[in-house]
């Protein structure tokens, strides 16, 4: 198993031994010439992509263009379904090919969380939902996990509002507070980076513009990348955004050069609303 | 012919005229099951009720409920029919000397209780399903979230379908040359679980597949993503919430087991047995020896021993006593089920 070094760019915290120091400048996921498909049906192709570490790292397109599908690969969800795989290039964090034999892929997705299109809240206590993903490592020092619940669901701005009904239900939560719920859940494992696939897309206005400015709060630790439909969220909470369209990258740069002066003519057709 | 007052007036047609004849049928139909059933569950509490319970304090007849099946003894006593138990018979001759002398009809069975088989009953079920349900759960769970959909997977479902087809007496004679032969543990208890196992499986691995299929998938992402491994979420994120559902399907496996009869002739079932089952040397030897069962015993009781009036007060008594436990048995596992489901609720 390939120990990932411990975040990069975070003075505090040295590489370890045995790990090659990676240069600065390097982005701290590097997606190189990937191909992907499902079964016989080509999903990705050819995409090349470097994710800069804490930054907001959007991507755009219409349905199907395979933004979602990129997104399950950095956490290799994608090996659940039956059939998908990467026919060509690599996908690089820290340096380390996240698809080659000796990374275990439980190690990889502690370090590379999700939230999910759908707020996927289990069935349990709010306080036993954050502490599930201790719990799986095998924390039960009961003093430790409370500390724990509290520091994430405050990182996840829900603190103040389920303060005093920690051991209810999470099911009885409104939608929006779920899904701070599960972005509070990915937290408690302190991951690096936090993929995040259409948070907002079964939100209203109010409780989206909740997470938009969790978002903002978010990265001043975590990398994020977050898959979107709405382009006014692309452009309100990201540093970087990089438009797919039919399984291809066709533009990648800073956000705001996306939104205002794109240099494709496809990325400026779909950012000003003319098709998708 | 004048013109119809209004454009909704009834069209007589053939359509119209089946109508009351197709809910006549169904109706009718409907009615003649609950009729069915209400006879034979009245027939059973009104006689089995007699034999099981009492006008007198403790209006339950303990010993029918307690005691081991005895042989009948009628006799003639100065000017009186008596009717004594094996035991009581005995004793009555040693207190009366000259009553070993009257000639006295013997009917087997006819007296005592079903004490043994009671046991039996519960001893056969509790074990079958203990078995069936690891088995099942198991094989659901390795279907439902490991294995990948293949030619081999086609097979093991085409299997269990067929399984689920085979008739109770192919079963018993299955578990006759497998445990009882060529294993070598004889007409046992063990034999019996396993038979009674084999027979519910079908039922209770689709009925797991079901259950687990029926919890939603973003549990398991969601706990992966987590860094979960694979068994983690099953055990902690997916198993607790299909519990309910896997414990419905085990209540109709309950009856079956507790009600086959074919399955445990050859494997299982003494026509009788003097010890219970924990009256052994040795304490596994429980496991290797018989028991008596209810099902067996009405079997026993209505066709293998000759018939008279003394005979029916035991039938009807075992067929009550056999519902009830069932019910009872049932009515267990669905309290159970539904407190689970309070807890586990999505």
């Amino acid at each position: 198993m390939v120990n990932l070094p411990v975040r990069l760019g975070s003075p505090a915290v040295a590489a370890p031994a045995g790990v090659p120091p990676v240069a600065p400048s390097r982005p701290l996921v590097e997606i190189e010439d990937l191909d992907f498909s499902y079964g016989v049906t080509p999903a990705l192709k050819d995409i090349t992509l470097g994710i800069e570490p804490r930054k907001v790292t959007a991507l755009i397109g219409p349905s199907g263009c395979g933004k979602s599908t990129l997104l399950r690969c950095l956490n290799r969800m994608n090996d659940l379904i039956e059939g998908a795989r990467i026919t060509a290039g690599s996908i690089r964090i820290h340096g380390v090919d996240i698809n080659q034999r000796d990374v275990d892929v439980i190690e990889l997705r502690k370090r590379v969380g999700m939230v999910f299109q759908k707020s996927n809240p289990f069935p349990k206590s709010i306080r036993e939902n954050i502490a599930y993903g201790l719990r799986l490592q095998g924390l039960r020092d009961r003093a430790r996990l409370d500390e724990i619940v509290e520091r994430s669901l405050r990182g996840a701005a829900l603190w103040e509002e389920v303060k005093d009904r920690l051991g209810e239900s999470a099911l009885g939560l409104s939608g929006g507070q779920q899904q701070r719920l599960c972005i509070a859940r990915t937290i408690a494992v302190e991951p690096e980076i936090i993929l995040m696939d259409e948070p907002c897309s079964a939100l209203d206005p109010v409780a989206t513009a909740k997470i938009e400015e969790l978002i903002q709060e978010l990265r001043a630790r975590y990398s994020i990348v977050i898959v979107t439909h709405n382009m006014q969220q692309a452009a309100r909470c990201s540093d970087q955004t990089a438009f797919f369209y039919l399984g291809r990258l066709v533009e990648h740069a800073p956000t705001r050069d996306i939104f205002t002066n794109p240099a494709n003519p496809q990325t400026e057709a779909y950012v000003s609303g003319r098709f998708g | 012919m004048p013109a119809p007052a209004h454009p909704f007036v009834s069209r007589s047609g053939g359509a119209r005229r089946l109508e009351p004849v197709v809910f006549g049928i169904s109706r009718a139909a409907a009615y003649l099951i609950l009729v069915c059933g209400a006879a034979v569950f009245l027939d059973i509490v009104v006689k089995g009720g007699a034999t099981v319970f009492q006008t007198r304090a403790p209006f339950v007849n303990v010993a029918f409920l307690s005691e081991a099946p005895e042989s009948l003894y009628v006799f003639e006593w100065e000017g009186r029919q008596m009717r004594l138990g094996d035991r009581e018979y005995r004793a009555f001759k040693q207190a009366h000397p000259a009553a070993a002398a009257v000639p006295a009809e013997s009917y087997v069975y006819s007296s005592g209780g079903i004490f043994p088989c009671i046991v039996g009953t519960l001893l056969l079920v509790v074990g079958s399903m203990s078995i069936a349900l690891f088995l099942g759960v198991c094989a659901a769970i390795y279907l439902n979230e490991y294995a990948r959909d293949g030619r081999f997977i086609r097979c093991v479902r085409l299997a269990i379908i067929n399984l689920a087809g085979v008739p109770s007496i192919v079963f018993g004679l299955f578990g006759f040359g497998m445990f009882v032969i060529f294993f070598g543990w004889n007409v046992s208890l063990l034999a019996g679980w396993f038979t009674l196992a084999f027979m519910v499986l079908p039922v209770v691995i689709t009925a797991s597949e079901e259950a687990l299929k029926a919890v939603p998938i973003g549990f398991r992402v969601g706990s992966l993503a987590l860094g979960a491994t694979k068994w983690q979420t099953i055990w902690r994120n997916v198993l607790p919430y299909a519990l309910p559902g896997i414990l419905t399907s085990s209540i109709l496996g309950i009856a079956r087991v507790a009600g086959e009869t074919a399955p445990i002739m050859f494997t299982a079932a003494y026509v009788v047995r003097d010890q219970l089952p924990w009256q052994v040397e040795r304490a596994m030897d429980g496991l290797f020896e018989g028991v008596m069962a209810l099902p067996y015993h009405i079997y026993v009781v209505s066709s293998k021993i000759p018939q008279n009036e003394f005979t029916e007060r035991v039938q009807y008594g075992t067929a009550f006593v056999f519902l009830a436990l069932v019910a009872l048995i049932a009515t267990t596992s669905i309290v159970l089920r539904n407190r689970l489901r309070a807890r586990y609720k999505w």
